[in-house]
């Protein structure tokens, strides 16, 4: 039965100056799922990848469904070397807003999926499912800027949550 | 580098459970396969439920399913939106029984071996008795390849009944599946 609260913020980072990337490390392995939150803008056009464990490996594979406001697509990587988040590049006056469920982070029988659902307010709206082909448990997150880098003001804040 | 422990201030209106608001029921963790998981007796205590979780089947097809309080009628309607890597696609189906509407999609035995299915189901006033129950659901797994999808769901159970019982299927979940059932406050 109910054990208390069990949705904590882990860690919270808001940029003061640009930066290519940002990590969370020494994640404990003490809750069930991860939840991490990202408002972050770019300094030119913006895509968010990401890594776990520093794992720069072509371990990797992201499925997406995305709608720009005129047509939905369906799109897939893999054998790659992060997974992805979104699917647009956002525009550095409207930024990007996304939610990451890692789930089941800490177990070290199972391959850890990632769900994650992405605003890009000039661009459209996308969902994503990503596997990281690793049995580890997940102790550190990067996420990557990529082809510009993460604008002063990005925000990006990581909460555990605690089965009973 | 970040520093654990840091309380997050910058996101303001609730954007998550507030502290406290946000409890654990149950879980259950499968060390065997098993063709059902079932969480039962739940509180009434609460302003809506989220399921989260993880699930493959040991069979060659197949989604989770989900019953409510039991109810094995055709009381039950489902849509989703949903692209497999190469086509966006939606669907959808009304008055069917349980075990046709698919919440949760999973990897099957034929699929990249450790690999699991995710989803995370939020069940708003459970405890209403004067409405029909919704449900919505993000999910999807990935298998390196062909064979994965990425899913919004929606899911209707036709019941005015406040939901005391859950009950998701699969032929069958396989060792390692794992389900949370979470209770959200309101103010």
């Amino acid at each position: 039965m109910a054990a208390g609260n069990t949705y904590e913020a882990i860690a919270t980072q808001t940029l003061g100056s640009t930066a290519a990337s940002v990590t969370f490390s020494s994640i404990p392995g003490t809750y069930t799922d991860l939840v991490l939150a990202i408002g972050a803008i770019g300094t030119g056009d913006l895509q968010i990848n990401g890594r776990m464990n520093s794992d720069t490996g072509t371990n990797y594979s992201t499925t997406y469904l995305a709608g720009n406001g005129t047509s939905a697509v369906s799109d897939r990587a893999v054998n790659a070397n992060s997974f992805g988040t979104d699917y647009y590049f956002s525009v550095t006056t409207a930024g990007n807003a996304s939610i990451l469920q890692f789930m089941n982070y800490v177990n070290s029988t199972t391959y850890k999926t990632v769900l994650c659902r992405s605003g890009e307010a000039s661009k459209g709206t996308i969902a994503t499912v990503a596997l990281w082909r690793n049995t580890a448990a997940i102790t550190s997150i990067t996420l990557l800027a990529n082809q510009n880098a993460f604008n002063t003001g990005s925000t990006f804040s990581l909460y555990g949550i605690k089965a009973a | 580098m970040p520093i654990l422990g840091i309380m997050a201030s910058q996101i303001s209106g609730h954007l998550f459970a507030p502290s406290g608001a946000y409890d654990s029921i149950a879980t259950t963790t499968l060390s065997s396969p098993a063709a059902s998981i079932t969480f039962s007796s739940i509180p009434a205590t609460y302003t809506h439920l989220q399921i989260r979780g993880i699930a493959r089947s040991t069979a060659a097809a197949g989604n989770v399913t989900i019953a409510y309080n039991s109810d094995t009628g055709s009381n039950y309607a489902g849509h989703d939106l949903y692209g497999d890597g190469a086509t966006a696609a939606a669907g959808g189906s009304g008055s069917r029984v349980p075990s046709n509407i698919g919440v949760i999609a999973v990897p099957v035995s034929t699929d990249l071996a450790n690999s699991f299915g995710v989803g995370v189901v939020d069940i708003l006033d459970y405890s209403s008795t004067t409405k029909y129950k919704t449900v919505r659901v993000l999910t999807g797994f990935d298998v390196n390849g062909s064979g994965g999808y990425i899913l919004f769901r929606s899911e209707l159970w036709m019941n005015t009944n406040a939901i005391s019982t859950i009950t998701m299927s699969l032929a069958n979940f396989d060792t390692y599946s794992s389900f949370a059932l979470y209770g959200i406050k309101g103010a």
